[in-house]
């Protein structure tokens, strides 16, 4: 027998999507010889439209750090940053992302990502970040930082204080900053068209996800979720290459429940949809497809995720604001997701769970990563008993191989399955 | 006067005290004293005092008390702070508490606010954002926001409005409780063995579970006490130790520490009442105002502050320079992401200035020592031999 993986099916979106990446990487690889400054930043909150309005690029180290894990070569970074004194016990992101660079910070396409001209510290959801970029900013010295501090949604809700100290921070410290660096005026008319583009992408996101509403689901939105955010939540939000990726996407989408078609994954289509599921936490990336493989095994189906929700909770309503730009700016990055107190997640996730019928919830708590998973196991018991769904707990790392344990996992994911399914004789 | 084993070992009772029965008391002797707890790192105190209340600070439950059901709300990678605190809530050891503060450090302790609400702690949690703009217009103003956020909840509590003049004599007695502990750090650098570090421990975390006037009394006989000449000096090296600033160490470290022949000349185990570097403004019409802007251009280093432009690295190579110490230990809670972040600049930055250092990692309930003692006697053997 053949020990050969099944090749990736891959449709039109996905190849769309591959040739975006590659030409930012192309350009992020030419941009020192054609003039074009680099802007480092995160994802959650992240103001993409507003650097792309200054012809910067962006790079986002997170995603470096997860690609890095999908690639292999997580580990080999985590152990050069521990080796220069990271702890074992800090979140690993970090240390890919140091990792990679003290390794010459050579991208997923093998081309060398660019020194950054600014590190824009948009400080949403995650205290991390902070620490991240002290880090880096000692690393590179002499680039400039641009800090925006984005508050908590602490009591649940953005108040008009936090919106002006977030607007505040946007024109005093963020934008002369990047004026100095990239030599340009800030253009808000070009601000305002990059976010009318930016809301048409994410009208088109939000029908994508919901599909998942639909029984079948045509979509799985975790795994699948995480290629379908992808251009939203990086570099291309705001741009016309997005508009038309996601309306290919939901093109492929709606010919998929016209033909009443599960979600296609690595393995091929899932024809049977046994289960559906609303998951917490962010994937595991070092074994993504055979963390994916196990629920497609099972016949499973993630019909909603929180982790799709880090870079914007657009179904609840959010779009950017073409005619009060740095408002809207402000306000994007105070609602995502980790942005939210517990209560709010919660709330969410019950709604969830309603809305898109499914049968079970499941975390997958990161062991890197507190902004998640602190706080996990209670959201997961005030979830059972508010909505009388089966619950399920494991664990792994996002980029340190050490800690996926496949067996463990399996074992788990095993169990919970069989309780779904004798919850589900009973029910009939 | 009491002595001072008599001051230390009273501070000790009421430092560890899980029940809060003094804070309680003294809430329980006159209607409408509120009684709040809060996280580390720092908050500013004053401004529940003048309020009628008391503000406590919450450090976890240390060795003092086991953890059970706390360990089912958390994984095991997440440090140990916030499992005992919840324990505490579960266990209602909170009982009276009116309100809890948790100020932004880490994702931990913003989370367990969340927790609070859901388990409906207290009549009230709130997550102090702290700015980390500190353009007084821009981070300042933020930060007034969130300060006049937590009056309104004790004002709706108790009723009592702030007045200009309680909060004033309020910022004064934290002036001089901030005055008192940095005079008897002055004592300690140049005579650390007339008063231990574990004793000096006890007497500054005692301070968090009482008035702030409470306090300065035990500080003045202590400071008045420390002046005179006592004990006897010991070849030991002098350390500052870093990275404690949240979760904390058992006693039993800190005394390994000194065992191992390793004065500690400064720490950061309870930086909250040393945040604010040199007085606030008593006299203002706008005290609030004095308040935010102490905290915009006074704030001490620490790993829940934005550094860029005044790393931490610097500082502490500065504090030890000042401090005339021989070396740095690098003690963190394990899991603890800000502490564990910052210590590789932290310890460059000590290398480029030729300053020894170590690093070990502890849990609150670490029992067992030998391991550590062994690694700081080396250290001070290492200092001795070669330094
Ligand atoms: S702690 Fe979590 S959110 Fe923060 S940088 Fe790490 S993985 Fe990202
Ligand atoms: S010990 Fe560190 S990680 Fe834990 S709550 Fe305190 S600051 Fe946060």
């Amino acid at each position: 027998m053949s020990n050969k993986k099944p090749e990736v099916q891959k449709e039109k979106s996905m190849l769309l999507q591959k040739e975006m990446i590659a030409g930012l990487f192309k350009d992020l690889s030419t941009a020192k010889e054609k003039g074009k400054k680099v802007v480092y930043t995160f994802v959650p909150g992240n103001i993409t439209e507003l650097i792309l309005s200054f012809d910067m690029l962006p790079v986002y180290p997170e995603i470096n750090a997860l690609q890095s894990g999908m690639r292999k070569k997580s580990w080999e970074y985590i152990k050069e940053a521990e080796k220069i004194g990271y702890s074992e016990d800090v979140c690993t992101y970090v240390k890919c992302d140091i990792g990679m660079m003290l390794k010459g910070n050579i991208g997923p396409t093998d081309e060398k990502i660019p020194d950054p001209d600014l590190l824009l510290l948009s400080y949403t959801g995650c205290f991390t970040f902070m620490k991240w970029f002290e880090n880096l900013e000692r690393l590179y010295p002499g680039v400039p930082v641009a800090m925006l501090h984005t508050p908590y949604q602490e009591d649940g809700k953005i108040t008009p204080g936090m919106v002006d100290y977030m607007v505040k921070q946007l024109k005093e410290d963020v934008i002369p900053k990047m004026e100095k660096v990239s030599g340009k005026k800030y253009d808000e008319a070009r601000l305002s068209y990059m976010l009318e583009k930016s809301a048409l992408s994410e009208d088109l996101l939000v029908k994508v996800l919901e599909s998942a509403k639909l029984k079948p689901s045509p979509i799985d939105a975790y795994f699948a979720g995480v290629y379908y955010i992808g251009p939203i939540f990086t570099a291309f939000r705001g741009t016309t290459q997005a508009v038309d990726y996601y309306s290919e996407l939901y093109k492929e989408i709606q010919e998929r429940i016209s033909l009443k078609q599960g979600p296609i994954t690595p393995e091929g289509e899932l024809k049977e949809e046994k289960y559906r599921l609303v998951v917490e936490g962010p994937p595991n990336w070092t074994n993504f497809r055979e963390f994916w493989k196990i629920f497609y095994d099972m016949g499973a189906v993630i019909v909603a995720s929180s982790y799709t929700k880090v870079g914007g909770v657009y179904d609840m309503g959010f779009r950017h604001d073409p005619k009060n730009p740095l408002e809207s700016l402000s306000r994007y990055c105070m609602g995502c997701y980790t942005n939210m107190n517990i209560p709010q997640r919660v709330e969410l996730l019950c709604h969830y769970i309603k809305e898109y019928s499914a049968d079970g919830f499941l975390i997958n708590s990161i062991k890197s990563c507190n902004s998640f998973s602190a706080g996990q196991l209670l959201m997961m018991r005030e979830i059972e008993q508010r909505m009388g769904v089966s619950v399920g707990f494991i664990e792994s790392d996002l980029v340190d191989p050490r800690y996926f344990s496949y067996a463990n996992i399996k074992n788990r994911l095993e169990s919970y399955f069989q309780m779904l399914e004798q919850r589900k004789l009973i029910l009939q | 006067m009491k002595n001072l084993t008599q001051i230390s070992e009273e501070c000790r009772k009421q430092a560890f005290d899980l029940n809060y029965f003094g804070a309680k008391k003294w809430k329980s002797a006159q209607k409408g004293r509120v009684l709040v707890g809060y996280l580390p790192i720092y908050f500013p105190r004053e401004i529940v005092e003048a309020m009628n209340g008391i503000a406590v600070g919450i450090l976890g439950v240390g060795d003092q008390k086991q953890v059970i059901k706390g360990d089912a709300f958390y994984q095991s990678y997440i440090c140990h702070l916030p499992r005992g605190v919840i324990e505490l809530a579960l266990d209602n050891n909170f009982n009276d508490f009116d309100g809890f503060i948790f100020p932004s450090i880490c994702d931990c302790v913003r989370n367990l606010s969340g927790m609070f609400r859901i388990t409906k702690t207290g009549k009230f949690s709130k997550y102090l954002d702290f700015p980390q703009n500190f353009n007084p217009l821009t981070g300042g103003v933020f930060y007034r926001q969130e300060l006049g956020s937590v009056q309104q909840e004790i004002c709706r509590i108790n009723g009592v409005l702030p007045s200009v003049k309680i909060l004033n004599e309020k910022i004064e007695k934290y002036n001089q409780n901030r005055r008192f502990i940095e005079n008897i750090y002055a004592i300690r650098q140049e005579f650390p063995w007339r008063l231990s570090a574990v004793d000096w421990y006890c007497i500054q975390r005692a301070g968090l579970m009482m008035t702030v006037e409470e306090h300065n009394a035990i500080l003045s006989d202590v400071q008045t006490l420390l002046e005179e000449n006592q004990g006897e000096p010991l070849d030991n090296i002098r350390v500052v130790v870093s990275g404690s600033f949240c979760e904390q160490p058992p006693l039993g470290l800190i005394k390994s520490i000194e065992m191992a022949g390793c004065y500690i000349v400064d720490d950061d185990f309870i930086l909250g009442s040393r945040w604010i570097q040199g007085d606030i403004d008593s006299k203002s019409n706008d005290p609030m105002n004095a308040i935010v802007n102490a905290y915009l251009t006074q704030s001490t280093f620490s790993s829940a502050l934005y550094d860029v432009g005044n790393p931490k690295g610097a500082r502490l190579v500065e504090l030890v320079k000042n401090r005339k110490a021989d070396g740095v230990i690098f003690c963190a809670a394990s899991f603890c992401d800000p502490a564990l972040l910052d210590r590789p600049e932290m310890q460059k930055s000590c290398d480029e200035a030729g300053i020894h250092h170590i690093n070990f990692q502890f849990h609150e309930n670490t029992g067992q020592f030998k391991v550590i003692k062994e690694q700081c006697g080396t250290f001070s053997d290492s200092i001795k031999l070669w330094a």
